[in-house]
């Protein structure tokens, strides 16, 4: 079993893996990162999503050896404080763009790399919303509120969220 | 679907590319990894079981996009997003970048590379197609040394290839098209990332007055390799660019496939559709000829 190296959320852990270790395992079951999920593992279905090297890919289409040297970002390095919420996470909740969470966290992740593109950029198209987007599914079939919430987070809408459910935090 | 993972294998990371084709050779059983957004899932599914991966993304060596003496070079470790939004392929070579957007979704096109996808050979994917329609030359290094393919003797069958087991894909070289060469790409999918059902490129020249100088058509997803349509090209030589002669060309097309029925589409909707697909990207690639582009829509 090789001893490896993996950079995830600002941290080093040394860990031996077997050398057919996916990441999405070499994360949740020895760093007991459970935020990234386990969907499809083939690729399709995007709730493994992370950032690799500040770039959205599969964690499921990654074997954690592959991921020595790389910068690895899981959701929960998201939130910039205990009692915060990223702009990504906070547009998510203020347009309920979830209902049962799971593909949440993969969406978050393609979403805050667009966002921190967006920040050196000015602004991203919203054809590259839809697109991103299109690599998520949500079998709750939320995507009304899934992509209000992109929107915002992205600064292509500014407009309150038709959807919020009452009571929700502005 | 039960949760699925890979069979056991042993991981090899080559340092240098002579050290891929040592690792390569020292087991028959051995498979090349770059990107792995085509292999892995083959490998979560149990549909391919090898002993050995070669990784060979370390090798930054041939993470590049260059244009040489006509030919747009991309290497082996390149991702599809960087040569997508690669300066020199917008700016030489945009059919490449269309074909690109259409590859599974951003997420996987930021690990999958150009090279990998063409090495892998399925066909239904897009660039096998492009590679095709343009005769792009496919470098690969073995223990005999550099070889190089042609694209049309190099896809020989489903997820099959001339590429011998002991050889690696280095890079890939596609022809720049002549000036003024229109060109379109499209294919039919049942959703967004999808593989296609079918798929076109077309790449048309004409002169002055709208007659056609030159016309390449390719399709995927209807054979188990990518097609060229040398009958309709053949037929467009000559004439003038009309909605009447792409019409033709897309008849003589359909005429000449044979493809497959699967629980996807059966074979007369994959005709129908090629044949659909091909007058439509004639009609697109010469709007983006000079004749084309002025000529009263």
């Amino acid at each position: 079993m090789p001893e490896i190296t993996l950079h995830v959320n600002g941290r080093e852990h040394r860990l031996d893996v077997p050398d057919r270790m996916l990441l999405t395992d070499a994360l949740r079951d020895r760093l007991g990162l459970t935020g990234t999920h386990v969907g499809c593992e083939h690729g399709v279905c995007g709730a493994c999503t992370v950032l690799m090297d500040d770039r959205p890919v599969r964690a499921c289409l990654t074997l954690a050896v592959q991921a020595e040297g790389r910068r690895i970002r899981t959701v929960e390095s998201v939130a910039p404080s205990e009692d915060a919420l990223h702009p990504v996470q906070q547009a998510m909740r203020d347009c309920h763009g979830l209902q049962c969470g799971f593909c949440t966290p993969g969406i978050v992740m393609s979403l805050v790399a667009l966002h921190e593109r967006a920040e050196g950029a000015g602004t991203v198209a919203e054809e590259e919303i839809d697109e991103t987007l299109s690599g998520h599914l949500c079998r709750c079939t939320g995507y009304r509120n899934i992509t209000a919430a992109a929107r915002r987070a992205l600064g292509a809408d500014t407009a309150p969220c038709e959807h919020a459910p009452e009571g929700a935090d502005r | 679907m039960a949760a699925v993972k890979p069979a056991p294998f042993t991981y090899r990371r080559a340092a240098t590319l002579g050290e891929a084709v040592d690792l390569l050779a020292a087991d028959p059983d051995a498979k090349v990894i770059a990107g792995g957004q085509s292999l892995v899932p083959m490998l979560n599914m149990r549909l391919a079981r090898p002993g050995t991966l070669v990784d060979i993304g370390a090798l930054s060596a041939l993470d590049y996009v260059d244009v040489v003496a006509g030919r747009l070079e991309v290497g082996a470790t390149a991702t599809q997003a960087d040569v997508a939004a690669h300066p020199l392929v917008r700016a030489h070579l945009p059919v490449l970048a269309a074909a690109i957007a259409r590859i599974g979704h951003s997420q996987i096109r930021n690990r999958g590379t150009v090279c990998g996808s063409i090495a892998h050979h399925d066909p239904s994917a897009e660039l096998p197609a492009v590679a095709l329609a343009l005769d792009a030359e496919i470098l690969a290094f073995g223990p005999r040394g550099p070889v190089s393919y042609a694209a049309a003797s190099f896809f020989t069958g489903t997820f099959d290839t001339a590429l011998a087991a002991d050889e690696i894909v280095t890079a890939v070289q596609f022809p720049l098209p002549a000036p003024a060469t229109g060109w379109a790409f499209a294919e039919v999918a049942r959703r967004s990332g999808d593989f296609a059902l079918v798929g076109c490129v077309a790449l048309l020249r004409t002169d002055a007055a709208g007659t056609v100088e030159e016309a390449r058509l390719a399709l995927f997803g209807v054979a188990s390799t990518p097609v060229r349509l040398p009958e309709a090209e053949d037929l467009l030589t000559g004439r003038p660019a009309t909605a009447e002669a792409f019409e033709e060309a897309a008849r003589v097309a359909a005429e000449h496939l044979d493809p497959g029925s699967d629980s996807h589409a059966s074979a007369d909707y994959r005709r129908e559709v090629a044949a659909h697909l091909v007058a439509t990207t004639l009609a697109d690639a010469f709007a983006r000829t000079p004749a084309g582009s002025t000529a009263d829509a």
